[in-house]
């Protein structure tokens, strides 16, 4: 596994979708399983293609089922691991990412969104799986969603989901609409050894005494051991204890164990949130907005700056865990909040929770057409 | 199911079967009845004891029926009775 | 009897102990199974380090909490494709996927036959106790015809799953069916299946007597493991379409034991082939 062919330093003309690709790699994937599926297809055969020419494992299952269950297993035997999908698919993974959540598997599953419900429409841009993303595996857990605005972020924001999964032993989904993926932009891939990569954390003790869920430290995250290194641990999708043994009847711990993979992301909120801020310090209306249609509000904030009104944008780049407090204090001193998505109203419902006394425009869009900023401007100046 | 033979006897004239020491984990025992029905010499048999688990665990007849052929542990599903082969007293 | 109350079983050492008792009924075979597995690695003298017991949900999925190795208790269905992730990830890993007919052959019964397809070294081993025994005793893919269950009031309406056909047809290169009362033969053929690269399957009958039994017109565990006795016949590499299991025949024994190249072999080869620069 060489550096330089994993890493391809240099400047590329990549879609969103080898983008992501590459950014795996560069970021130590060494482990990819997938089904085909519009508009995710590239990023598999990408994979198929790259990660042989470094020793990594590139397997196509016979469903999502399956990707997204030998994705975790894979990550239990000690690889970085992905999967990409669309819609369809990503329902499909549903359940398994629930267990990758309950058992702190780390992993990157990549939701290419298209139109849905249902088989939708299969080449359009769509923002309809973001509640799916947080919400779409049955229980209460958390999870980290990334969702990239351009084919370069599609890159850097593939490192960072691995970088978090590491990191916080859990499932980081990349969120990128359908337009991201399939339009082409100038990459830079920086050096390797530029590039921050973050490996979990390794158990320090003896076998005898390793407790494969017993967090270590501040951040709730326990030390993970992988399969064959002689820890000859036990991980079970069930509620389990701190050894990993069943605990189906203890409301103790399931208390314990819910609320550790609720807070290892809650209380890290701030050390995981990323957004965009733009011309926000005296803005008096502000567009909320993320992926593709932040380029479109990014245009119409500009155009209502240079016709005097003080506009501003508040992109997001992390979904989930959603970016509360910079939405709250957004809204307290923007007088209209405008929020473009590609849906009929998801994470609308989230900026209304967090932004309780602002005024706020929800602007859905269903199908082909993408927000043009015109159509962001007119609310703007009409604010 | 044939009886496993451990080593071949030197002299035929002295040649007898090892011999066993049963081990029942009484407490573990959830009375099933296989070790008994299906110990090829029929050395056990159900006892009147009560166990933890409220069954009748197996109880020793005749130990020097034991062929040490070890059917009893493996097809006991709890773990609960094994087999040793007795060490040679008075060299035999 | 033993006076020595500190001798441990034999078998403990490859348990998690402080789990034992395990869930299992009275005459339950998981137990049979899960002793005659440990069995055949202990007799192997194989590494427990490099074991990864792989389970799917069920009664037999506990299996994976008790073994004192690598193990990981997956969802419904997807022990195999779990276990492609691990063999592939690792592939220094014997990968042994234990669990149940539901589980593998009816919400998990693709992840087999694309397993079996590509023959990649996974050891499968079923306990086929002909119905859903955790949820209480449905019926599944592998419940007789007439039989009755929960949600076969009427007797089963449903032809059941020839496993060892179906295997065969997939293309494992490994192939057996044994009942819990061939103890002796099945710890050998698991031993078998274990030595050798490729997927292997191996199907257990085992008795379910609590509730599969008892609405069968076998209470006990005993009856149902003399009725195995009574109707199982050995006919090795006979035909596997042809292996059936009716009530008054099972027909038992190796079906199938050939080589191929396995999955890992030929990924590893167009790996290396790709990284000399000679890929297409
Ligand atoms: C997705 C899903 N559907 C249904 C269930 C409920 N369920 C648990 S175990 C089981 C059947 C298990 O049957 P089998 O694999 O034959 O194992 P057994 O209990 O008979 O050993 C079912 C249907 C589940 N856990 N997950
Ligand atoms: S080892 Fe067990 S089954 Fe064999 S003869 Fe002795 S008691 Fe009977
Ligand atoms: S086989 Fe085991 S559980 Fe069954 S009666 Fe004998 S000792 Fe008890
Ligand atoms: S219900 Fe049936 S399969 Fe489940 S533990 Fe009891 S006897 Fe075994
Ligand atoms: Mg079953």
């Amino acid at each position: 596994m060489t550096g330089n062919k994993a890493v391809l330093t240099g400047e590329h003309f990549l879609s969103g979708d080898l983008a992501c690709a590459e950014g795996a790699i560069a970021a130590g994937c060494r482990f990819f399983a997938g089904y085909p599926i519009t508009p995710a297809t590239e990023i598999a055969e990408r994979m198929a293609l790259r990660l042989p020419e470094i020793g990594g494992i590139y397997v196509q299952m016979e469903d999502e089922l399956a990707s997204m269950a030998a994705i975790i297993g894979a990550s239990y035997a000690g690889l970085k691991s992905m999967t990409a999908t669309s819609g369809p698919g990503f329902s499909l993974m549903q359940e398994n990412i629930g267990l990758a959540a309950m058992t702190e598997a780390p992993c990157v599953v990549v939701n290419v969104m298209r139109g849905g419900p249902s088989t939708g429409q299969p080449t359009k841009p769509g923002q309809q799986d973001v509640m799916q993303a947080r919400w779409g595996s049955h229980g209460d857990y958390e999870i980290i969603a990334l969702s990239p605005n351009s084919v370069q972020e599609a890159f850097d924001l593939t490192v960072e989901a691995f970088n978090l999964s590491e990191a916080y032993r859990v499932p980081v989904i990349l969120l990128m609409d359908e337009t991201v993926a399939h339009m082409w932009e100038k990459v830079v891939i920086p050096p390797a050894e530029e590039i921050r990569l973050v490996n979990r954390k390794k158990p320090n003790v003896p076998p005898g005494e390793y407790a494969p869920f017993k967090p270590e430290g501040e951040d709730l995250v326990p030390p993970m051991a992988c399969f064959g290194e002689g820890y000859r641990f036990h991980a079970t999708g069930l509620t389990h204890d701190e050894f990993g043994n069943p605990k189906t009847d203890s409301p103790e711990a399931q208390f314990q164990l819910v609320s550790r993979l609720c807070e290892k992301i809650r209380r890290n909120a701030e050390n995981i949130i990323k957004t965009e801020k733009v011309m926000l310090d005296d803005a008096e209306v502000a567009v909320i907005a993320y992926g593709v249609v932040s380029r479109s509000a990014l245009s119409a904030v500009k155009k209502a700056r240079e016709k005097g009104i003080k506009a501003g944008l508040l992109r997001l780049i992390t979904l989930w865990p959603f970016p509360e407090k910079q939405v709250a204090e957004l809204a307290d001193k923007a007088k209209l909040i405008v929020i473009p998505e590609l849906n009929y109203g998801q994470m609308v419902r989230e900026v209304e929770r967090a932004a309780k006394e602002a005024s706020i425009r929800f602007l859905p869009k269903l199908g082909e057409n993408l927000h043009t900023p015109g159509e962001i401007l007119e609310v703007l100046e009409a604010k | 199911m044939p009886v496993r033979i451990w080593r071949k006897p030197l002299d035929l004239e002295k040649a007898k079967p090892p011999r066993g020491e049963i081990h029942i984990i009484k407490d573990r025992c959830k009375g099933c009845g296989y070790c008994i029905e299906y110990c090829p010499r029929r050395v056990l048999e159900e006892s009147d004891e009560i166990n933890k688990r409220g069954v009748h665990p197996p109880k020793v007849e005749e130990e020097s029926k034991c062929v040490v052929c070890s059917f009893c542990t493996a097809v006991c599903p709890d773990f609960a009775i094994f087999v040793v082969e007795k060490p040679c007293e008075g060299g035999c | 009897m033993t006076q020595n109350e500190n001798l441990a079983h034999p078998m403990e050492v490859f348990l998690r102990k402080s789990r034992i008792p395990h869930i299992w009924c009275s005459g339950c075979g998981n137990g049979i199974i899960l002793h005659s597995f440990i069995q055949a690695v202990k007799e192997l003298e194989m590494d427990s380090d490099k074991i990864a017991v792989i389970s799917g949900i069920g009664c037999i999925g506990r299996v994976a909490g008790y073994v004192n190795m690598d193990s990981f208790h997956t969802t419904h269905g997807r022990a195999i494709a779990f276990a492609t992730g691990v063999k592939l990830a690792n592939p220094e890993l014997t990968v042994v996927v234990i669990s149940g007919d539901g589980d593998l052959f009816a919400i998990g019964g693709n992840h087999f036959i694309h397993a079996a397809r590509r023959n990649i070294d996974i050891k499968v081993i079923c306990a086929n106790n002909f119905n859903y025994g955790m949820t209480g005793g449905q019926q599944g893919p592998t419940t007789p015809l007439e039989a009755y269950t929960t949600t076969s009031p009427y007797g089963n309406i449903e032809h059941p799953f020839n496993l060892v056909s179906l295997a065969a047809a997939s293309g494992a290169t490994y192939v057996a069916r044994w009942t819990t009362l061939h103890v002796r033969r099945l710890t050998a053929s698991i031993q078998k299946m274990l030595q050798k690269r490729g997927f292997g399957f191996i199907e257990v009958i085992s008795p379910c007597p609590e509730i599969y039994g008892r609405r069968n017109k076998m209470r006990t565990g005993l009856e149902m493991m003399n009725w195995l006795k009574k109707v199982s016949v050995i006919e090795n590499f006979s035909d596997p379409a042809k292996a059936e299991v009716s009530r008054d025949r099972i027909i038992i024994g190796e079906f199938v034991d050939m080589e191929k190249p396995t999955f890992e072999s030929i990924l590893y080869q167009t790996i290396k082939r790709v990284q000399e620069g000679k890929g297409r």
